[in-house]
């Protein structure tokens, strides 16, 4: 079997040199660089792709594709997160079928009378911002979600809450990316910045230069790895997470379920092990078991205290879950930033660059926003949303 | 036999403080886990011995549990090779049990090993409900893990119909339990492994049709001088060979297997020669079958080592093996590896890294005469497997023979069309990004079966040879087997605390 | 058992036409050149597969009490519809899923065979243990 030439143009096609000239460089090929050179190229900008590694290979590989509105408190990430909504279901929607974007609605449980009065406030306050949140009594979790434990003290059902298979999103958005002109270029390492002055002008990797007015760090938890090639700070930790994974089931899970306590682990800083369970059915029939979140830098090996932590919060939930067995676990390290916000937009401290990351666990849902929002600014033109609050010399950022 | 527990009764317990950890613990009662096992324990260590299976013996030395009524004892066991060598593991395993050195656990799969400063912790789950004792958790200051291997397979038209299995397992059913799995066989694929499978069933009584091996004997020839180090082992295939032409069984090489026919189950085979470059031509007749046994030689079971991130490199095989050093040390303190794990070798090789690598985890001299004896006979059965491996390669035009149909992840029934789509269509150019898109190895068996398979399609698909990388993506599993949610709730509790499951080597 | 194919030498049988259809569970098809004659009266032991009886020795797991009697397949897949019974023998493929006195998912290969079991297809869309009680000891 002969091997393909990859469409778009991978380097030597033609051109004399391995050097390529573009308008735009995103560097990282997770969901977030994927996502940004679509709509880049869409709008008619020339733009490469590069990573070090396989596109999606990242953290992109390792989440449960989570496309959320519900675990956000008001705020930029919320408002990012609803109009990521917007182009989910708008500019996205013809291809979602794609990437298996199935809008099933999250349901949140409160367990205790103070956990639910603190959802119920949030949902208020949700509301007032414009997303679409029930509330829901303990009475009326069971019709929801049937296998849930008697017991709990009331809940949430947002329905716009989403879900997409996100190695296929990757693979999806470049093939579109490719199919408007872009180039992928896989297993090439960003070794370096192309510098006229201050400004940033586009990349170097082992095999060639990349010429690009604006270079994009969307390198996700290695995006401070990144930043520091241009001589800039960017404070973005690893946060390890593992996922459990279980046989195959009929169907038994309708949404995706988690607990109210999710949302203050999302945004606490703290390194110890948290875990609040995350938990939801595939089309492939096996059940996705989150979550746990510690800082521990990149160390691969199983965690019993995580696989542990999991395995409870599932059946905290779910007790008939108890006799299913779980056939596989993986792990991935989520960007995080101190200030729990992800960085997008130019960066003033080095001009050429932009930054597109730091989206913690929310990265797959805030994709379709990010990129989009950053393709306008890109073509010099509006943003759809301010995007100051995520402006890379943020104070939040600042030692 | 266990019988089993009505639901409701308490397991036994071991009645041991679950903070005295062990000296050593082996995982694997085959050749090398029980060679490792008691020579730790002769080594004056406290040893405890985990292993799936019911009867120590492994893969290798498989055999039927004794008729009722009957002691099984060591002289009694009859196995397919090396009966002398194993009747003798056992005697000593027996020995260091009842001087209470060596704690042996039959029937326990071990699931999840991680290290900590205490040393390691070993979870394992009974493989049947009525195993008594049961131990699930186990702390041990050294860790040698003698996993094993198993068949390696290639997807071809037909493979999923009910008659078709692995050589290894139509060989184990005969071998565990005399069950024929089929009256006539064809065996295919390549290694000498598939003249002791068609040898053992032509014995039993089916009647082998073929022995259908992808090699040339001529890649032998260049090889004599590996041969030669280990002498049994050209005794071993010559009684093969004596064994195939008195039952009259065909032995045909450069012939593959190109497709499987039958309905709903196997019902004839067609086979294909080989060209100098690997590559199947067109088929040949049908020949009727009732049972084809595929062996491509086969894959060590890495993912307790790689649970603990040992370093890993490709074998002359192809395989994933994992790096030891001249005292089957791994890369992690602490650690040793014997075996098939380290490269697939043959049993006396087991036996002899299992006995090194139990010399050294109890502190016993190694660099004394038995030492160096046991290293010069690891250096010349791995002389002779490498001599074996590059004999027997995956042929390279391997693919050929698949159709946009053939079933290549057998567990969630992904087709040939679509891995090649993954890399044509959404660019994926390396296994585990196949693996993500297409949901090969994602099944109940976690790339076991189709893993070789994927990696050779995805690294085909870019124009490249496979790297570690590709098999990795389907030899990693930080869960080692199924566990239910309710064992792994248990988990995060290190001091064993709870249940009274755990065991310690305080008592013998 | 009234296989009169039972004894005799196997190794001159090349008649294609004596492998019958051994995907039904006609237990009495089964015999598959047993030689050694100790084992002949040994088959004490009687598995109820989907309502038929199967006979077992002590010592067989179910996968090799169900083969021994010509039953190829038992388990349908969840994508296609295809039937799959034992394929590696030795636990590690997991194709031979088989429901063991109402235990869902066991492994037919690995599992030993006891007088009087009851054995069941799980179907795809079934599943019994979403409906069970927790916990169980036995229940894995």
């Amino acid at each position: 079997m002969n091997g393909r030439a990859r469409e778009g143009g991978a380097a030597g096609g033609g051109a004399a040199a391995d050097d390529l000239s573009f308008d735009v460089a995103v560097v990282g090929a997770g969901a977030v660089g994927a996502a940004t050179a679509f709509f880049a190229a869409r709008a008619g900008l020339r733009v490469a792709v590069l990573d070090r590694g396989a596109p999606g290979g990242g953290t992109s590989s390792a989440g449960e594709g989570n496309v959320l509105v519900s675990d956000k408190d008001i705020g930029p990430e919320l408002d990012l997160a609803r109009h990521s909504q917007r182009v989910w279901r708008e500019e996205l929607a013809e291809h979602g079928h794609h990437w298996e974007f199935e809008s099933k609605g999250g349901v949140v449980v409160a367990a205790t009378l103070a956990s639910r009065d603190a959802l119920r406030a949030l949902t208020a306050r949700q509301r007032a911002a414009g997303v679409v949140a029930l509330d829901v009594g303990p009475d009326e979790l069971g019709a929801l979600e049937p296998g849930l434990r008697p017991g709990l003290a009331g809940g949430a059902h947002y329905p716009e809450d989403a879900q997409v298979q996100p190695v296929l999103l990757v693979a999806h958005l470049l093939r579109l990316a490719r199919a408007a002109g872009a180039t992928v270029l896989p297993h090439e390492p960003v070794t370096g910045l192309l510098r006229s002055g201050e400004r940033v002008t586009g990349v170097r990797t082992p095999r060639r230069s990349v010429v690009a007015p604006a270079v994009v760090n969307a390198a996700g938890t290695w995006a401070g790895e990144v930043a520091a090639l241009a001589g800039v700070r960017l404070p973005v930790l690893p946060r390890r997470g593992f996922v459990l994974v279980t046989e195959p089931l009929p169907p038994t899970i309708r949404h995706k379920v988690y607990a109210a306590e999710y949302v203050g682990d999302v945004g606490s800083s703290d390194a110890a092990l948290q875990s609040s369970p995350v938990i939801e059915g595939t089309p492939a029939g096996t059940v996705l078991i989150g979550s746990t979140r510690e800082r521990v830098g990149f160390d691969r090996r199983p965690s019993r205290a995580a696989l542990g932590a999991l395995a409870r919060g599932a059946l905290g939930l779910f007790p008939a879950l108890h006799a299913v067995r779980a056939i596989r676990a993986y792990h991935g390290f989520r960007p995080y930033c101190p200030d729990h916000l992800p960085v997008i937009g130019p960066d003033p401290r080095a001009p050429g660059l932009w930054h597109a990351c730091g989206h913690e666990g929310a990265g797959i849902g805030l994709s379709a926003g990010t990129g989009q929002l950053l393709a306008q600014a890109l073509t010099g033109g509006p943003t759809a949303l301010d995007l100051a609050p995520f402006a890379p010399d943020r104070k939040g950022l600042a030692a | 036999m266990p019988t089993p527990v009505e639901s409701g009764t308490s397991e036994l317990r071991d009645p041991r403080d679950p903070r005295d950890p062990f000296d050593v613990a082996v995982v694997g009662a085959g050749p090398a886990g029980l060679a490792a096992a008691v020579t730790a324990a002769a080594g004056g260590r406290s040893v405890l011995l985990l292993d799936a299976g019911e009867r120590p013996g492994g893969q290798f030395w498989r055999h039927p549990p004794p008729a009722p009524g009957s002691a099984e004892g060591e002289d009694t066991v009859r196995v397919h090779h090396d009966g002398a060598r194993f009747a003798a593991l056992r005697r000593a395993l027996a020995h260091h049990v009842a001087r209470g050195r060596l704690t042996h656990r039959p029937g326990h799969q071990v699931w999840l090993v991680t290290r900590d400063e205490d040393g390691f912790l070993i979870e394992s789950t009974p493989v049947h409900p009525g195993t008594a004792p049961v131990t699930r958790r186990a702390r041990a200051r050294a860790l040698i893990l003698c996993p094993g291997a198993a068949d390696r397979q290639l997807p071809v038209p037909g493979w999923t119909l009910p008659g078709v299995m692995a050589a290894g397992g139509a060989q184990a059913l005969w071998q565990g339990q005399r069950a024929l799995a089929g009256r006539r066989v064809l065996v295919a694929g390549t290694g000498p492994f598939l003249l002791s499978v068609a040898g053992g069933l032509a014995e039993a009584g089916a009647r082998v049709v073929g022995v259908w091996e992808a090699g040339s004997p001529r890649a032998w020839a260049s090889r004599l001088p590996a041969v030669a180090r280990v002498p049994a082992k050209a005794v071993e295939g010559l009684g093969h060979v004596a064994t195939l032409a008195r039952h009259r069984v065909p032995y045909l090489t450069r012939t593959v297997v190109r497709e499987v026919l039958g309905e709903d189950r196997v019902r004839a085979a067609r086979p294909a020669r080989l060209d100098a470059a690997g590559r199947p031509g067109p088929a040949g007749d049908e020949v009727p079958v009732d049972l084809v046994a595929l062996g491509w030689g086969f894959t060590p079971s890495l993912e307790l080592p790689l649970q603990l991130g040992a370093a890993t490199r490709l074998d002359a095989d192809g395989s994933l093996v994992v790096t030891v050093d001249d005292e089957q040390r791994a890369d992690i303190p602490g650690l040793w590896v014997a075996g098939e794990a380290t490269g697939v070798g043959g049993a006396a090789l087991g036996v002899a890294e299992g006995t090194l690598a139990g010399l050294s985890a109890a502190g016993r001299p190694t660099e004394g005469r038995a030492a160096r004896r046991l290293r010069a006979r690891i250096a010349a059965h791995r002389a002779f497997a490498r001599a074996m491996h590059l004999a027997h390669p995956v042929p390279a035009g391997w693919s050929d023979w698949l159709r946009d149909d053939t079933v290549v992840c057998r567990c969630e029934e992904v087709d040939a069309a679509t891995v090649r789509a993954a890399h044509d269509t959404l660019g994926a150019d390396d296994a585990r990004t196949v693996k993500m898109l297409t949901r090969c190895g994602m099944g109940w068996c976690q790339g076991r079966v189709c893993g070789l398979a994927t990696a050779l399609l995805a690294s085909h698909h870019a124009g490249r040879a496979p790297t570690e990388a590709d098999l990795a993506a389907t030899a990693a599993r930080p869960l080692a087997f199924p566990v239910t949610l309710g064992e792994l709730a248990e988990l995060g509790d290190e001091e064993g605390g709870f249940g009274g499951d755990a065991v310690g080597a305080g008592e013998g | 058992m009234n296989d009169d194919r039972r004894t005799g030498d196997h190794s001159r049988t090349d008649d294609a036409s004596r492998t019958g259809d051994h995907s039904r569970a006609h237990g009495d098809r089964g015999a598959h050149g047993d030689r050694r004659a100790e084992e002949e009266g040994a088959r004490s032991l009687t598995l109820h597969f989907e309502g038929r009886a199967l006979p077992a020795r002590p010592g067989q797991t179910v996968g090799g009490a169900l083969v021994a009697a010509g039953v190829t397949a038992w388990r349908t897949t969840r994508g296609r519809g295809r039937p799959r019974g034992l394929f590696c023998g030795i636990g590690l493929c997991f194709d031979c899923l088989l429901t063991v006195d109402g235990r869902p998912d066991r492994r037919a290969c690995l599992e030993p065979a006891v007088d009087g079991m009851r054995l069941t297809v799980t179907n795809p869309g079934e599943h019994p243990r979403a409906d069970e009680e927790a916990p169980d000891a036995d229940a894995r």
